[in-house]
């Protein structure tokens, strides 16, 4: 982690030296630990702020999109991936685009740590190889790193950048070793009648504060479907038919776009697993057309191509 | 309504103008007998179709969704309905996994000329949604509480 965070600062004040680009995005250390933060770096001095480590849960691909400058981006697999998308969707320019690669070893959450050392508050985390050492007042304890993962971290099958300018140090293992077969839409498990009470449940905490939609490269509509009202689509409100309008609405608009980057779920502050929606279409994408989200530059997005035999026993 | 026997469903029926709203026609027009559960909806084309009407739909009370359109290869606009077949595709399978029963949504392709499938698909999506009864999924409840226990 030191490694790369040296290599990052290194590349940034490099490019921003050199006068390559205008802006470097990175992540710099939050307020508190565990809490990576977006940040933007304009000059050399500022580029010493760059960090990386476990926690850059954010997905900066989300602030390429209407911005002029020339850019600097500091990516990992999902994020060079959604770059990727960005690009296929003409939403940004790859010739102001510099990506600076970073060989991911997956996010932790959060939250699992908090689970793991009872709520405790902590003071520092330090890494060490495959472990953390989270220290507060009166404790110390180590854990270990890879039982810590983020879900869609564990899962993950492209930990290496797919687009780069430069890479901060050699590529990694790409499979992160999790089944995403198995671990992927698991209400599929259900029974039918179960379903519908699971998924109000799940749901039942959402508060609509949007941080869901927001942390994610892929909502970039001047108007988002939400604050549509004429006619209105779905209620400002916290009905349970509102919420459930809106996820599944959010959830179908990332069909054959979402890299599961996991930014969601990370910036969710009711902790709603919001991936067992996107989960499940990306799941389906992959296994009828056959499409993997964000690998291919020249590629066409899933939902806006057909094959004649695409299939349909569904319809009469 | 409480007694499933009596129970009739609305469906909002979704028909692309070019085949399936004249097979409506022709099916009218022919006099041939279906049950009036559907309230028909005219779109330009399947291709038309978004999520949101599925859901709005529901949210105000429609106990089924019909959506039909041309057969593949017959778009007015050449490959809409095509499109749109990837899009139901998704949309059906997210809103069966979080548990609308299967019976409530239904898609077809009705030509203008296929009066009798027309016939027989309202029939089939009818009794489809009549035996689930009614849906009490995503309604939205806009009606102030007083009103509602009036009636």
């Amino acid at each position: 982690m030191q490694q790369r965070t040296e290599k990052i600062r290194e590349a940034a004040k490099r490019l921003l030296a050199e006068g390559a680009v205008d802006v470097v995005l990175g992540y710099r250390a939050g307020t508190v630990p565990m809490r990576e933060q977006p940040f933007a770096a304009r000059s050399v001095e500022e580029a010493d702020e760059l960090v990386w480590s476990s926690f850059c849960c954010n997905n900066l691909a989300n602030f390429l999109v209407r911005r002029d400058e020339k850019t600097a981006i500091v990516a990992q697999g999902c994020v060079s991936r959604n770059i990727v998308g960005l690009l296929q969707e003409n939403q940004i320019d790859r010739k102001r685009l510099k990506i600076i690669g970073v060989p991911c070893l997956g996010m932790v959450s959060r939250s699992k740590v908090l689970d793991k050392i009872g709520n405790k508050t902590v003071f520092a985390v330090e890494e060490q190889g495959e472990e953390l050492v989270v220290k507060g007042k009166g404790f110390e304890e180590r854990l270990n790193r890879k039982e810590l993962l983020r879900d869609n971290c564990f899962t993950c099958q492209h930990r290496n950048p797919v687009i780069s300018d430069e890479m901060v140090c050699e590529p990694v293992q790409d499979a992160a070793g999790g089944d995403i077969d198995k671990m992927a839409a698991p209400w599929e498990a259900l029974a039918p009648e179960e379903r519908w009470s699971t998924f109000k449940e799940a749901f039942a905490d959402c508060i609509r504060c949007y941080a869901c939609r927001d942390a994610c490269p892929l909502c970039y509509c001047h108007v988002c479907f939400v604050d549509e009202s004429k006619p209105q689509w779905c209620g400002k409100t916290q009905d349970e038919a509102d919420v459930q309008t809106f996820h599944i609405l959010r959830a179908f608009h990332c069909a054959g776009r979402c890299t599961d980057c996991g930014a969601c779920e990370s910036a969710c502050p009711m902790g709603i697993k919001m991936r067992v929606l996107t989960s499940k279409i990306e799941k389906d994408v992959r296994q009828m057309y056959g499409y993997t989200p964000g690998m291919d530059e020249k590629a066409t997005p899933t939902m806006s191509v057909y094959r004649p035999n695409d299939p349909q026993d569904f319809i009469k | 309504m409480s007694d499933k026997e009596q129970f009739e469903p609305r469906i909002a029926a979704f028909f692309c103008n070019w085949c399936t709203y004249g097979g409506a026609d022709l099916a009218g027009v022919s006099r041939l007998q279906y049950p009036p559960n559907i309230r028909v909806v005219r779109i330009p084309c399947t291709g038309r179709m978004s999520p949101k009407f599925i859901l709005q739909a529901f949210r105000q009370g429609a106990d089924g969704i019909w959506v039909s359109g041309c057969h593949p290869g017959d778009c007015h606009y050449i490959a809409g309905n095509m499109y749109a077949r990837r899009r139901f595709a998704v949309l059906k399978n997210l809103l069966e996994y979080v548990g609308l029963e299967p019976g409530r949504i239904h898609f077809s392709w009705i030509s203008s000329a296929e009066a009798t499938k027309f016939q027989e698909t309202v029939i089939e999506v009818t009794n489809a949604v009549r035996a689930l009864g009614p849906a009490k999924f995503m309604l939205k409840d806009i009606a102030p509480q007083a009103q509602r226990e009036v009636a």
